[in-house]
């Protein structure tokens, strides 16, 4: 591995797997990150953990993830569609700690 | 009837800079917005959180920006209808508009301005076959009358403080109350979530962890509803309601049936004056979308100039637009 330079795996809506490679010293959120790569996500709010539209299921790596904060576990909860390994992605910021993370988009295109 | 020559829909800080640009030509606004106070989210959600791209302050705090903007659009009187969402629209036939608030206040303006930023907040619906079937019958999002559910059985759906109020509310009044919600335990208030789970303990109530709602079961009057657990195991309860609290999320609200060109949940504008497809409604701030959109506060404030130059003409039909300098001209009070 590159130093800055980490591999992700993302699973679409589709089922469809494709590798990701992201710098991690441009200070985006994973939410910016998918957004940027031409994955469909609302990101109504913008990133400020209020809209749940960049819900993200982490099927590998969440060890290496932050913990979520309050208004993201919050946030979270009131989701129908959550389980025990989602996440926002816009409270994600990837550092070199990440490689290797794979997560399936689930958040809501309403 | 309020008259007015602009009816600017949010009053979070692109609307009330609109105030200002409108004001500089002569044009008077008004204001509605679903939230009691001004300053949108700002306001409402970060009010002590610094913002750092606003030009001229190295950073300065959310309220204390909205609070300058109120005192620099003071001399252009603007009038306010706070609390009250925008509910519908009409068009005279001499082009002008009314607006309709859910208060009931009506609004002549010949522009309207969307600076809805977020939109408005409502409530987040479970994705389930047919669930459009059983709204306003016996899927209610929220609980306006609880005698509605008097002697009925009720199933909530939802883990945060209003699932955990309304389970104990409705479980002294309903027949049979279910509780189902899709964690092992509560982030609402841990004494609300002692009192649900002394309930359950004590048989008054049925309490689901780790479930989710599957399906919704009836012919066109809902019977039971399907629920199962992570291992795929369901379980179905008979009743009368669901009642899914699963809190709230940012829509369009009503504008998104005014015609409008709408794009994943934004309204398009032409970049030439923020104006949409529809003549005499423009859009700035969050709410719109275009080629390069970036939500930031100063995008929103130059989205607003564009637009009050183009406005000009619906407002001040027989007068000559004459660009002119703040420095050169000074701000001239209504």
């Amino acid at each position: 591995m590159e130093n800055n330079l980490i591999t992700i795996h993302v699973e679409d809506r589709e089922g469809v797997t494709k590798e990701l490679e992201i710098p991690t010293d441009i200070n985006l959120s994973l939410m910016e990150v998918l957004k940027g790569s031409g994955y469909e996500i609302l990101a109504t709010c913008g990133g400020i953990a209020l809209c749940a539209t960049c819900h993200v299921e982490v099927l590998d790596g969440a060890d290496n993830l932050p913990e979520p904060e309050d208004n993201e576990l919050d946030m979270l909860d009131t989701l129908p569609d959550a389980d025990d390994d989602s996440r926002l992605s816009c409270q994600l910021r990837l550092t070199d700690e990440n490689d290797g993370l794979k997560i399936r988009i689930r958040g809501s295109l309403q | 009837m309020i008259t007015t020559d602009i009816c600017i829909i949010g009053a979070g800080p692109v609307g009330l800079f609109a105030v200002f640009e409108a004001g500089l030509l002569k044009m008077r606004c008004h204001l509605i917005d679903a939230l009691p106070q001004v300053g949108g989210q700002l306001s409402e959600i970060y009010p002590r959180k610094p913002i750092y791209d606003i030009p001229g302050y190295p950073s300065i705090d959310a309220q204390d920006l909205i609070d300058k903007q109120m005192e620099q659009i003071a001399p252009f009187a603007p009038t306010f209808s706070l609390g009250e969402r925008v509910e519908g629209l009409k068009k005279q036939v001499d082009g002008s508009y009314h607006v309709i608030g859910s208060e009931g206040t009506m609004i002549h303006c010949q522009v309207v301005v969307i600076a809805g930023g977020l939109g408005c907040f409502e409530p987040r619906k479970p994705a389930l076959e047919n669930l459009d079937r059983y709204e306003g019958k016996s899927v209610h999002y929220m609980v306006k009358d609880p005698e509605k559910f008097r002697g009925k059985k009720v199933v909530i759906a939802g883990g945060g403080d209003s699932a955990l109020d309304w389970t104990l509310h409705l479980s002294e009044i309903s027949s049979e109350v279910t509780l189902v919600h899709r964690s092992r335990n509560f982030r609402g208030a841990p004494d609300s979530a002692e009192k649900v789970y002394n309930l359950a303990k004590e048989g008054k109530i049925n309490l689901l962890l780790a479930h989710n709602l599957v399906s919704l079961n009836g012919n066109g009057t809902l019977q039971s509803i399907t629920m199962s657990n992570k291992d795929r195991e369901t379980v179905s309860i008979g009743t009368d309601y669901l009642i899914p609290l699963y809190g709230l999320t940012p829509k369009l609200g009503p504008i998104a049936d005014w015609g409008l060109n709408i794009d994943k949940n934004a309204v398009e504008v032409d970049t030439f004056d923020y104006s949409t497809n529809v003549e005499r409604i423009y859009a700035i701030g969050d709410i719109n979308t275009y080629p390069g959109k970036l939500k930031l506060i100063l995008c929103g404030y130059h989205e607003a100039a564009l637009m009050a130059q183009s406005a000009f003409k619906y407002v001040h039909p027989n007068e000559k637009l004459t660009f002119k300098y703040t420095t050169v001209n000074g701000v001239n009070s209504f």
